[in-house]
C-alpha cells in the first residue's frame, strides 16, 4: 500500500490520480538496492555501447611474446604514501626449468594512469572517428602497454577484451529477450485473451517446449550451423536459438495476467459498451500489465546472459574472433590453463555481477509492479 | 421521518441484563493496537473499552475498517507484524467452578504473543470462530484430524477418545453422519456444514469465551439463521460468553445482549441492545440504524446514507473521528478535542460531546 | 489414486513420440551427414577413400534411404531395445551409454537430494523470520548462487582444491577403480567424489527452490487456516511445520518438471569441466562429430529422464495432497 499525497484543500476537491507507471515508480524507489543495481547496469550498458572507449589496446592484437602476463594491478601507494594510481611494468624471465616465461613486476619503471588518452583509433558508435580512451598509459615503450588485467594464451589485453565482450553478452541476451518477448506477448496473449482450444493448444506446446532439457537442445542446434557462417551470421542464428526455447516462460505470464484482467471489471465494462476487441487489448489490458512485463524481461535477460555464457563456453556457441564473456571463458576451460593463469576467471565476474544487478533488479521492479504478489 | 428497526419483541431469546451477571470475564480497557508501516502509523484501534460478562453475549458493530476485527484479534494475540498492542490491558478472569471466585486473573496484553501461557488460553479459554470456515480448515488434513488436535492440546488424552469426543461435539452442532464427516475434507462440506465443523472446533474444549469474527458473511441467507440459532442454543447450554463482530445491524438485534458501536478505532457508543435500537445517544449510532431498511419503512422512499466516506487509515481527522460526517458536529469543539467515553448513570455510555463536554486526557497521542 | 495415476501414464507414449521426432529432427538438422565429416576428417588426415566405399558405407549404416525411414528405423530399433550404434566409435550405443547413464542418474539423483534437503529448510527458516538478519543473508546467498554459471564455481573450487590442498579433484573414480567392476569398493569410492559435483551442480537450483518455499510459505502463513492454528493454541514451529509448510511444498515438487531437465543440461556443462564420466561429455562429442544415431539417442534418453521425473513429481503430489488424489473418482 503506498500512501498518496493528501489532498489538498477541502474534501470535495480532486484527489491527484497518479497513472499506474508513476505507482511503480513509487514503489520501485524505496527499493534501495535495486536502484544501486539500476545504476551498476547502466554503467554495465555504458561499456557495451562504447567498449572502444573503454578499452585500453586493441582486443584483437595478438603478441606471442606477451603471452599470459598476470594482472598489472592498479596501486595507490607508492613508498608508504598515497599517490596518483599507477602500475608497475613488468619483466619477463623464462624459467631455466619448465622453460615457462615468469613475469615478475619491474618496481623501478612505474607507469601513471591516464584519463582520456590517446590510443588506437576507433569509431565511436560506429561513426565518429576519434583515438581518444578513457583510461590509458601514455608513454610506454610500445609493446609495453601494461594490462589492466593480464593476457590470454595469445597475449591479449584482457581488460579491452573483457570490455568488448560486454558488448556481444549484452546485445545477446537483450536481443533473444527481445525475441522471446515478441513470441510470448503474441503468444501468450492469444492464449489468455481467446482461451479454448488455441489456449489448450498453445499451452501444451509450452510444457512440451519446458520438459525439453534446454543446453542438449541448444547444443544440437548451433552443432547445425555451417562452420564456415560470418561471425554476425553466428550471432543472429544464436539469438534466434536462444530465443527459440526462452519464449515460454514470459508466455505464461502474458497469459496469467490476460485471463485474470479478462475477469475485471473495468475491462468486462469495455466489452459491454461495445469497444472493439483491439481497443480493449491495447488501450485497456495492455497499460496495465506492462510494468509486469517489464519486470519479466528484466528477470529473463539474466538467465538468457549466463545461456550464451553456457553455450560458448562449451565452444558451441559464438567462435573466435567474435568476444564475447564466454569466448573469452573458453579460455580457463580446464583445471590446467586455471592453476596457471588464474585471472582468466576475471570475466566469469564480470557474468556474475550482471546477472545478479539485472536479477536484483527485476526483483525490485516486479514488486514495485505487484505489490501483492510475492 | 424514517422508521428504525427494532429489537424484534418476538427474539427467540431473552436479553440478559448485565446486572444478574456479576464481575466481567473479560475487560478491555484503553485498548490502542496500531501498525507501524513505512508509510506511516495505522491506528487500527485506538482506545477502545468493553467488559464482557459470563454467559453474556456482546456484538461489536461498525463498518468496514472501523477495527473491530483487529480489536477482536487483539484480544487472542493474533495480531501479526508490523500491528502491535501499544498500550491498554484485556484483564482475562478465568472462572471458577460453581461461580466461585475467578481462580486466575491475568492480563493478556501483556504475555508474549507466543508464549505458552497465551497459548493455552488460546482455544481452552477463549476460542475463535473465524470469519470463512472455508479457508480457516486446512486442505490437506481432514476436519476430524484438525479437532482432534484442538482436543488434545488443552486435555492431554488418547487419541481414541479425543476422536470419540470429536465426534460427539460434530454430533451436538447438528453434523449429519459426523463419523463420515469426521474423515472428510473441509472442500468436501457445504458452506453451512463447514460452519457448524468449525463451531464444534471452537466448542472442543468448553471455552469460557467464544470469540466470533462474522460468523455469517461467507453463508447465504437461510443457512445464517440456522447458525445464529446454533450459537445461541449452544451458548446457553455450556453458559459460555460470546463476542461476535458483525456489521450487520440484523444480526446484532437477534444475538446480542450488550452492543459496543465501534467507529475508526474507537468505541462511539455501547449499552444494552435494547437501548441502543430505541435511543441511540450518538450521531453515528443513529445514523447507522437510519440507513438500514426495514419492514415498517415507506416503500420506494431512498434510504439515508451516512454522508462522506470512511477517512484514508493514514489521515485520521483530528477530535472526534466522526466530525467530517457528523451532521451535529460542532466546529471549534468536535474537530478539536477527542471526547471521552463517559456513563453517565444510564448504562449506555457514550463519546460524544452533545452529551458531555470530557475530552479524552491524552488528546491527540 | 489409481485412476489419476492411470492418466499421466497413458500421455507417456504419446510425449515419447513428439520427443523421439524432436531429437530425430536435432540430429538431422546439420548439413551432411557422418559421412561427410568422416570423409572431411580422412581427408585431412591425407587419406582418400573411394566412391565405391563411400556407397558401401551410407548403405551399411542406411543413410541412403530418405529421412522418414531412416526415422523409423532407429524409432522401431529403439522399440526392440537397440539403441543403434556408434558411428564415430564403432561400437554399440548401449555400451557406450550404459554405465555412462547410471552415473548421470547418480549425480542428477544425489543434486535433487542436496537441492531440496538445502531449500526447503532455508526457505522455511527464511519465511519464518522474515527481514531477519538471517533472513537476509540467506537473500544474498540466493542472489549469488543464481547469478554464478555453474561451471564457473566448478572451476573456482577445482581450482582451490589444487592450489590450497594439492588435490585434484575431477572424475568420479579413483584411478584404480575407473575402468574396474562394480564393487563395493567402486561404490564408496564414487560416494567420495561425488558430493563435489553434487553442490556445484546443486547450487542454482538450491537458490531458486528456496525463493519458491519462501514465497509460497509467506503466502501460506497468511491464510486463514494459518491464524486458526494459532487461535487453537499450537506451538508456532509445530503450526508452521504441519500446516503452511505442506501446503508450500507442493509448488517445490511441482518443480521437478523443470528441474530435471535443468539438472541434465547443467550436468552436461559440469562434467565437461570437471572430467566427469556421465552421459553429457559424450553427447557434446556427438554433436560435434555428427554421430547422429548417439547423439538422439542421448537426447531422447534425457527426455526420457524428464518424463520420469514429472511422473515422479505427479504422484507425489497426489500423495501429499487429497484434492488432487480425489480428482476423477
Amino acid at each position: 500500500m503506498i500512501a498518496p499525497p493528501p489532498a489538498k484543500g477541502d474534501a470535495g476537491s480532486a484527489v491527484y490520480v497518479a497513472p499506474a507507471w508513476k505507482m511503480t515508480w513509487w514503489r520501485f524507489r524505496r527499493h534501495k538496492l535495486a536502484l544501486v543495481c539500476l545504476w551498476v547496469v547502466g554503467f554495465i550498458t555504458l561499456i557495451a555501447l562504447m567498449p572502444e572507449f573503454f578499452a585500453t589496446q586493441d582486443p584483437f592484437a595478438t603478441s606471442a611474446r606477451r603471452a599470459y602476463i598476470p594482472p598489472q594491478t592498479l596501486q595507490l601507494t607508492h613508498e608508504g604514501r598515497l599517490t596518483w594510481p599507477f602500475v608497475y611494468g613488468v619483466e619477463g624471465q623464462r624459467d631455466p626449468r619448465t622453460l615457462r616465461m615468469e613475469w615478475v613486476a619491474d618496481q623501478e619503471t612505474r607507469y601513471p594512469l591516464q584519463l582520456f588518452v590517446r590510443g588506437f583509433p576507433y569509431r565511436l558508435f560506429g561513426l565518429i572517428p576519434t583515438d581518444r580512451h578513457l583510461l590509458g598509459f601514455a608513454d610506454t615503450p610500445p609493446g609495453a602497454t601494461p594490462n589492466l588485467l593480464g593476457t590470454d594464451r595469445l597475449g591479449r589485453d584482457q581488460w579491452s577484451r573483457l570490455m568488448y565482450g560486454t558488448r556481444i553478452s549484452l546485445s545477446i541476451g537483450l536481443v533473444a529477450v527481445a525475441i522471446s518477448t515478441v513470441l510470448g506477448i503474441l503468444l501468450g496473449g492469444i492464449s489468455g485473451y481467446y482461451g479454448g482450444l488455441t489456449d489448450n493448444l498453445i499451452q501444451r506446446l509450452i510444457e512440451l517446449l519446458q520438459a525439453l532439457p534446454p543446453i542438449p537442445i541448444w547444443l544440437a542446434l548451433s552443432a547445425a550451423l555451417p562452420r564456415t557462417w560470418p561471425v554476425t551470421w553466428v550471432y543472429f542464428a544464436i539469438t534466434v536459438i536462444l530465443a527459440l526455447l526462452g519464449w515460454t516462460r514470459l508466455a505464461r505470464e502474458v497469459r496469467g495476467r490476460f485471463l485474470s484482467l479478462r475477469e475485471e471489471d473495468f475491462v468486462v465494462a469495455a466489452r459491454l459498451v461495445g469497444a472493439s476487441q483491439g481497443r480493449i487489448i491495447f488501450s485497456h489490458m495492455v497499460p496495465s500489465f506492462t510494468s509486469h512485463i517489464i519486470a519479466a524481461v528484466t528477470l529473463a535477460i539474466p538467465l538468457m546472459i549466463l545461456n550464451e555464457t553456457f553455450l560458448s563456453f562449451l565452444g558451441l556457441g559464438l567462435r573466435p574472433p567474435a568476444i564475447s564473456w564466454g569466448v573469452l571463458l573458453q579460455e580457463a576451460q580446464n583445471l590446467q590453463s586455471v592453476v596457471n593463469a588464474p585471472w582468466l576467471l576475471i570475466p566469469g565476474l564480470f557474468v556474475i555481477v550482471t546477472v545478479l544487478t539485472l536479477n536484483i533488479l527485476g526483483d525490485g521492479l516486479r514488486d514495485a509492479a505487484d505489490p501483492y504478489s510475492s | 421521518m424514517q422508521q428504525t428497526p427494532t429489537v424484534p419483541e418476538a427474539r427467540a431469546f431473552a436479553v440478559r441484563s448485565r446486572t444478574d451477571l456479576g464481575e466481567p470475564i473479560l475487560s478491555v480497557r484503553g485498548l490502542k493496537t496500531h501498525f507501524v508501516m513505512d508509510e506511516g502509523t495505522v491506528r487500527a484501534v485506538d482506545g477502545v473499552s468493553f467488559d464482557v460478562h459470563p454467559g453474556e453475549v456482546v456484538g461489536i458493530v461498525g463498518e468496514s475498517g472501523c477495527g473491530k476485527s483487529v480489536a477482536l484479534k487483539s484480544v487472542l494475540r493474533l495480531i501479526q507484524k508490523p500491528g502491535r498492542i501499544v498500550a491498554g490491558e484485556i484483564m482475562y478472569r478465568r472462572p471458577g467452578r460453581n461461580g466461585a471466585r475467578p481462580e486466575l486473573e491475568l492480563d493478556l496484553a501483556t504475555l508474549p504473543p507466543l508464549g505458552r501461557r497465551i497459548r493455552q488460553i488460546r482455544g481452552g479459554d477463549i476460542a475463535l470462530i473465524p470469519q470463512e470456515p472455508m479457508a480457516s480448515f486446512s486442505p490437506l488434513h481432514t476436519i476430524g484430524d484438525q479437532i482432534v488436535e484442538a482436543i488434545r492440546l488443552h486435555d492431554p488424552m488418547s487419541v481414541a477418545d479425543a476422536r470419540k469426543l470429536a465426534i460427539a461435539k460434530l454430533r451436538e452442532v447438528g453434523m449429519p453422519s459426523p463419523e463420515q464427516r469426521f474423515r472428510a475434507y473441509s472442500w468436501q462440506l457445504s458452506g453451512g456444514l463447514r460452519q457448524r465443523a468449525i463451531i464444534a472446533m471452537a466448542l472442543s474444549c468448553n471455552p469460557a469465551i467464544l470469540v466470533a469474527d462474522e460468523p455469517t458473511t461467507a453463508i447465504d441467507v437461510t443457512t445464517q439463521a440456522q447458525v445464529l440459532q446454533l450459537l445461541r442454543v449452544l451458548q446457553q447450554e455450556h453458559g459460555s460468553a460470546i463476542v461476535f463482530i458483525t456489521h450487520d445491524l440484523g444480526v446484532i438485534a437477534q444475538l446480542a445482549d450488550h452492543v459496543v458501536v465501534m467507529y475508526l478505532g474507537r468505541v462511539m457508543e455501547q449499552g444494552p441492545v435494547r437501548s441502543i435500537f430505541h435511543t441511540p445517544r450518538h450521531p453515528y449510532t443513529r445514523a447507522l440504524l437510519q440507513s438500514v431498511p426495514s419492514v415498517h419503512s415507506e416503500a420506494r422512499v431512498q434510504l439515508p446514507t451516512i454522508a462522506g466516506g470512511i477517512p484514508h487509515p493514514l489521515y485520521r481527522p483530528p477530535g472526534c473521528p466522526f466530525h467530517p460526517r457528523c451532521p451535529d458536529a460542532m466546529p471549534g469543539t468536535c474537530d478539536v478535542r477527542v471526547p471521552a467515553m463517559v456513563d453517565d448513570g444510564s448504562g449506555q455510555p457514550v463519546a460524544c460531546f452533545l452529551h458531555h463536554d470530557v475530552a479524552e486526557a491524552d488528546d491527540g497521542a | 489414486m489409481h485412476w489419476f495415476i492411470l492418466k499421466r501414464l497413458l500421455i507417456i507414449p504419446f510425449l515419447l513420440l513428439i520427443f523421439s521426432v524432436i531429437s530425430f529432427v536435432l540430429i538431422q538438422a546439420p548439413p551432411g551427414d557422418f559421412l561427410t565429416s568422416y570423409i572431411a576428417e580422412l581427408a585431412q588426415g591425407g587419406t582418400t577413400i573411394d566412391q565405391a566405399q563411400i556407397d558401401a558405407l551410407r548403405r551399411q549404416y542406411g543413410l541412403d534411404r530418405p529421412i522418414y525411414m531412416q526415422y523409423l528405423l532407429w524409432v522401431g530399433n529403439l522399440l526392440q531395445g537397440d539403441l543403434g550404434v556408434s558411428l564415430e566409435w564403432r561400437r554399440a550405443n548401449v555400451e557406450l551409454i550404459g554405465e555412462r547413464l547410471v552415473l548421470t542418474l547418480a549425480l542428477t539423483t544425489a543434486s535433487l537430494i542436496f537441492t531440496w534437503a538445502v531449500a526447503i529448510p532455508i526457505g522455511i527458516l527464511s519465511a519464518t523470520r522474515q527481514y531477519s538478519a538471517l533472513d537476509y543473508v540467506f537473500t544474498v546467498l540466493n542472489y549469488i548462487g543464481l547469478a554464478t554459471p555453474n561451471f564457473l564455481l566448478a572451476l573456482v573450487l577445482m581450482w582451490i582444491a589444487f592450489d590450497r590442498f594439492g588435490m585434484t579433484v575431477t572424475g568420479l573414480f579413483s584411478p584404480e577403480y575407473a575402468q574396474a567392476p562394480w564393487s563395493w569398493g567402486r561404490f564408496v569410492n564414487l560416494l567420495q567424489h561425488l558430493w563435489l559435483p553434487m553442490i556445484v551442480l546443486g547450487v542454482a537450483g538450491t537458490a531458486q527452490i528456496a525463493r519458491v518455499v519462501r514465497a509460497n510459505l509467506l503466502d501460506e502463513l497468511g491464510k486463514p487456516y494459518s491464524e486458526m492454528a494459532r487461535a487453537k493454541g499450537l506451538p508456532e514451529w509445530k503450526l508452521v511445520l504441519k500446516y503452511p509448510t505442506r501446503v508450500a511444498i507442493a509448488p517445490v515438487i511441482s518443480t521437478l518438471g523443470w528441474y530435471v531437465p535443468q539438472l541434465l543440461s547443467g550436468g552436461l556443462v559440469v562434467s565437461v569441466v570437471m572430467s566427469l564420466p556421465t552421459i553429457g561429455p559424450l553427447l557434446l562429442r556427438a554433436l560435434i562429430g555428427q554421430d547422429m544415431y548417439l547423439a538422439g539417442t542421448i537426447i531422447l534418453i534425457f527426455c526420457v529422464l524428464t518424463v520420469i521425473g514429472t511422473l515422479i513429481s505427479d504422484i507425489l503430489l497426489a500423495l501429499l495432497d487429497p484434492r488432487i488424489r480425489m480428482e476423477g473418482n
